[in-house]
């Protein structure tokens, strides 16, 4: 029976739907579970391990040991800021460095990568710079003028230059690096004679591990850290990277579910079919006997036979994708991924069962109660329409699955929900929108003269509940198609825009104020430009609502940190251009000057809300504002942004330097180191290093989401295609009867054709406005993105209606004219 | 007989079919002709290819040989939409199914000729020969909700309103009861007798036939006497 079923065709639709619901699931989840691992272990190498500890005292031998019984691997390094010089008398130059002397076997993630010569082609490094020999960061090869192979004087010794340092794992974790970089082994460092008692030195450990042992040895050393003593894993690590991998993890979510949904509809629309052409062999059956539960089980088990097959089949597909994914992220990964693991296999199996139960079964149940009486009445027992809450059960339990499998609770409501609104509202919009047009006083001016207009638009009203049905279901296509086609585009585009090429790759702090005008003109004088340059206070937050803040008043141990330090504090009279108030108002110039505004992540952390007054420490004095304002603000764009922002009247009595991001080109590096000798005091960071590797990264995921939306775009098509079909034999019917009635082909086309160009034009309305809605909804609440509505989209959806449907009348018409009235009508009687 | 004009002429009619690699003779070499205002009943078994002849006669097929002559037109010389319109304004169909539209009322399903050959008084002839056949008061209801004579009825009253010179009828009463067959019946010679229509039905009925002017006998695909 199944082999017999499977010629028919619908039975075809209906594995295809579910083969791609299960394969998009399957390598999504692959995609979670290996690549996702993978991406956090490369973000751990920007922290260069998975756990980092850091103290401004040597870490006790007790320490170090720990790490290594636990079976975890161990690193050190030493940190400080000392002077470098090269030459002697008139020619010699010389250089503070971030000096950090590193043990064998760092970096335990991620790798260090040098150069033979500045400029030239760099690769990796096993480990760091040997004894006796030093690494230098390009500054400071220039800055000293100490080429590959010279030697430089660091303290007490002297040290050979054995290669340019091109990228460091940490440099991306903490780009406040103050002074350009110098690498050496930890075992020179007692020669040099710099580390003494009440020397400034950060002392680091570093561990790497598995999972488990690593949040084992977290725990335990987080009990015993003292005072100076904190250890950062990912979560406190650059809040930049953390966007990027969950936007992508979002981003492929999303797409599983979207094609999963998108399948759960063609199965739906494929099994009403079958059980409409399978009405006649269910009354026959009654009659011979067959009981209710007897037909339901033999479909049932016809439909288990072939889900099980399909699921199987879409596991294999999956897991084909997720080996084609992982090659195109071999470059982004920077080793083997972790091994796949059943689970994301079992997952979307199960997947496809909920699919297949929860959209399949109520249509199919319909063929149980089919009266026998329809042997003798063709019209008796015409199975009613199973509405969107006879699928409520399977919606849920797929929203659950699929929440599971995402781990985005957020994202599956929004998904679900969302589905299931879009299908109510386009049904409803579709029922009015077809029985208005065949009214609309034009489409009555076209009728008149052309009868087959005139009957297509009569058919439009007497059909317009099966229309609406089949109008919402293409909407519903064409919204997945025009999401996937346009508004991915405008997402990734947002993405792409949220790092831009030109976003600025140096930050100089320190400026003081009476060096602002010199500043601005030897900007102006190199071609930089007119930099933004914001004033910078700081203060530590002291009280909240007349309360004390203190660091035991937090459990996260971020938001401990947070109120630890000292905040950068800024003042402004106007909302910084890459700034947006999200709630409240900003200031009027010249108004109350106890005022705050506060950035919204921030805020949340720290459970501070509109209207709170919060009191700084500035320089010694109590500075009292109210929270006015929350700004939501972009970290991936590399712009110099402030947690908490004041009117200038309440801040610029302070203490205060200024701090600006630009970007400089290839060959600023000599603008930068006549910068820093013109103005000895002033701090140049480089981030270009890390901007690279933010924007390689995004661009590799990009490349690995785009992929896997080819998933949801062939669902999107199953559906399409089941729409269109769903009311071909009807139609096909009709047509012989009007033939037979004295129809000429011109008018059996042209009825049909009026009738579906109205069809398409309200579901490429409908697609076109569900598209930008849920684009909207998901750049807005998802991916925290702008996303300015796309005029084109506007219009392709209904013109990629009407093309759909005009393609579509124009097949069905051949079908139907091409097809004998005769036979019709007989295989339909 | 002969001082009437023949309005429907077959000669040497024949339908084969390909099944498989078999050719299956469905009917051969059938003449016929039917004067104007005659009733004539095809009768046979089942199988014996009396539907697709009434299916060739009326043009919803083309044969594989011979010629139907239709009211002086060469029926297989006109082209499709051609022997539709001639199909629209002379022929009236009753069929054993209905075949009434499921998504059109009662109404609308007698409107659909005069519809589609664009006659503006539409509703008014439609809604006059539904009261002809008693139906005047239930011309907003869907198939579905009328009984099988009822709807049967309702197709009467479709093939009717044309004003059709000739009405083609496929086993009209074998979907339905005797009693409410034998209303409908009567109703399709009372309607054929008022209009002078020619009529061709197939049936199995011998009694029904015996109620035709003539009978025509089929067999495995050829007239029998």
């Amino acid at each position: 029976m199944l082999l017999r079923d499977w010629r028919a065709g619908e039975l075809r639709v209906l594995a295809a739907a579910l083969a791609v619901a299960v394969a998009s699931v399957t390598s999504v989840g692959f995609f979670a579970d290996r690549v996702g691992r993978a991406l956090v272990r490369d973000a751990h190498q920007m922290l260069g391990a998975d756990l980092v500890l850091i103290s401004d005292h040597p870490w006790s031998e007790a320490s170090a040991r720990e790490i290594v019984r636990r079976g975890l691997a161990r690193a050190e390094a030493e940190s400080f800021i000392s002077m470098a010089s090269r030459g002697a008398g008139d020619a010699e130059r010389s250089q503070l460095a971030g000096v950090k002397a590193v043990s064998g076997g760092y970096p335990l993630r991620g790798r260090l990568r040098i150069a033979p010569a500045p400029g030239a082609p760099d690769a990796p490094a096993a480990q760091g710079p040997a004894p006796g020999s030093v690494w230098l960061e390009e500054r400071l090869v220039a800055a000293l003028d100490a080429p590959v192979g010279s030697r430089i004087r660091l303290g007490a010794a002297e040290f050979r230059v054995a290669a340019v340092l091109t990228l460091e794992p940490e440099r991306g974790a903490n780009f406040f690096n103050i002074a350009p970089r110098l690498m050496m082994n930890l075992a020179d460092v007692p020669a040099t004679g710099l580390v003494q008692t009440g020397s400034r030195v950060t002392y680091t450990l570093y561990a790497a591990g598995p999972a488990d042992k690593i949040r084992a040895f977290e725990k335990y050393a987080q009990a015993r850290l003292e005072r100076g003593q904190r250890a950062d894993d990912l979560e406190s690590g650059r809040p930049q990277v953390r966007d990027s991998i969950e936007r992508a993890q979002r981003f492929l979510g999303l797409t599983a579910l979207l094609a999963a949904i998108l399948a759960g509809v063609a199965i739906a629309l494929a099994t009403r079919r079958f059980v409409e052409r399978h009405l006649d062999g269910c009354a026959v059956m009654r009659c011979l006997g067959a009981t209710q539960g007897r037909l339901l089980a033999l479909y049932a088990g016809e439909f288990s036979l072939l889900g099980l097959a399909a699921c199987a089949a879409g596991c294999l597909a999956g897991f084909g994708a997720q080996q084609a994914l992982a090659g195109l992220l071999a470059g982004l990964l920077q080793a083997e991924l972790p091994a796949p693991t059943p689970l994301p296999a079992l997952q979307g199996f199960l997947v496809g069962l909920v699919l297949l139960l929860g959209f399949a079964l109520p249509p199919l149940v319909q063929l149980r109660n089919v009266p026998a009486v329809r042997v003798m009445r063709r019209e008796a027992g015409a199975p009613r329409r199973a509405t969107l809450a006879a699928y409520a059960t399977g919606l849920g339990a797929l929203a659950a699955l699929l929440v599971w499998q995402s781990g985005d609770a957020r994202l599956g409501a929004y998904v679900v929900g969302g589905f299931a609104v879009a299908v109510a509202v386009f049904t409803v919009l579709a029922w009015v929108a077809l029985r208005t047009l065949a009214a609309a006083p034009v489409a009555r001016a076209l009728g008149a003269r052309r009868p087959a207009v005139r009957y297509g638009l009569a058919n439009l009203r007497r059909h317009a509940r099966g229309n609406a049905v089949q109008v919402a279901s293409l909407a519903l296509g064409l919204t997945a198609m025009l999401l996937l086609s346009f508004t991915r585009n405008e997402l990734v585009d947002a993405w792409r825009r949220a790092a831009p090429p030109d976003a600025p790759n140096r930050f100089v702090l320190g400026i003081q104020p009476d060096q602002l005008a010199p500043v601005r003109r030897f900007f102006a004088a190199q071609g930089i430009g007119e930099p933004d340059i914001y004033p910078m206070v700081r203060g530590r937050v002291i009280e909240r609502d007349g309360k004390p803040v203190s660091e035991k008043d937090f459990q996260d141990e971020r938001a401990k940190r947070l109120v630890e330090r000292e905040f950068n504090l800024s003042y402004a009279d106007a909302l910084p251009g890459h700034n947006e108030v999200a709630t409240g108002a900003w200031w009027a110039k010249g108004g109350d000057p106890h005022q705050f505004s506060v950035e919204q992540g921030i805020a949340e952390r720290l459970g501070w809300k509109l209207g709170d007054v919060l009191q700084f420490e500035v320089g010694g004095e109590p500075v009292r504002g109210r929270i006015t304002s929350l700004r939501k603000l972009r970290w991936d764009s590399m712009k110099v942004n402030f947690f908490v922002i004041a009117p200038p009247a309440l801040l610029e009595r302070m203490p205060t330097s200024y701090i600006t991001a630009f970007r400089v080109g290839p060959g600023g590096e000599r603008a930068m180191n006549e910068l820093t000798r013109e103005f000895t005091n002033l701090t140049v960071v480089d981030i270009g290093a890390a901007l690279r590797q933010a924007q390689s990264i995004i661009d590799q995921l990009i490349s690995a989401v785009q992929f896997v939306f080819l998933f949801a775009l062939g669902a999107g098509l199953l559906v399409l295609y089941s729409a269109l079909v769903a009311t071909e034999d009807e139609r096909r019917r009709e047509a012989a009867v009007m033939r037979v009635y004295g129809a000429s082909r011109a008018q059996v086309a042209g009825s049909q054709r009026t009738e579906f160009l109205a069809m398409g034009a309200t579901a490429g309305v409908l697609a076109a406005a569900g598209a930008a809605a849920i684009g909207q909804l998901l750049a807005t609440r998802i991916f925290d993105l702008d996303l300015p509505p796309s005029p084109l989209l506007i219009a392709a959806g209904p013109l990629a209606g009407l093309l759909l449907l005009s393609l579509n009348a124009w097949l069905s018409s051949r079908k139907v004219l091409r097809a004998s009235p005769a036979l019709t009508l007989r295989e339909s009687a | 007989m002969t001082t009437h004009k023949a309005v429907l002429i077959a000669r040497g009619i024949g339908k084969t079919v390909r099944s498989g690699d078999s050719e299956l003779v469905i009917l051969r070499d059938i003449d016929l002709a039917v004067t104007s205002g005659e009733a004539l009943a095809i009768v046979g078994a089942s199988g014996s290819g009396k539907s697709t002849l009434l299916a060739l006669l009326a043009g919803l097929d083309t044969p594989s040989a011979g010629t139907v002559e239709l009211d002086g037109n060469d029926l297989f010389a006109l082209d499709e939409d051609a022997r539709a319109e001639l199909r629209g304004r002379i022929v009236g169909f009753v069929f054993q199914s209905f075949q009434l539209l499921p998504a059109l009322s009662a109404l609308e399903n007698v409107m659909l000729p005069l519809e589609l050959a664009g006659r503006p008084d539409a509703e008014r002839a439609a809604r006059e020969v539904l009261a002809r056949v008693g139906l005047g008061e239930r011309l907003q209801h869907a198939p579905k909700h009328l009984s099988g004579g009822e709807q049967q009825r309702v197709a009467l009253a479709r093939a009717f309103v044309v004003r059709p010179k000739l009405l083609l009828a496929d086993e009209p009463t074998g979907s339905l009861d005797a009693e409410s067959g034998e209303g409908v019946i009567e109703l399709l010679f009372e309607l054929n007798r008022a209009a002078g229509t020619t009529l061709v039905m197939v049936t199995h009925d011998e009694h029904l036939a015996a109620r035709c002017d003539r009978v025509l006998r089929l067999a495995a695909g050829r007239v029998v006497p």
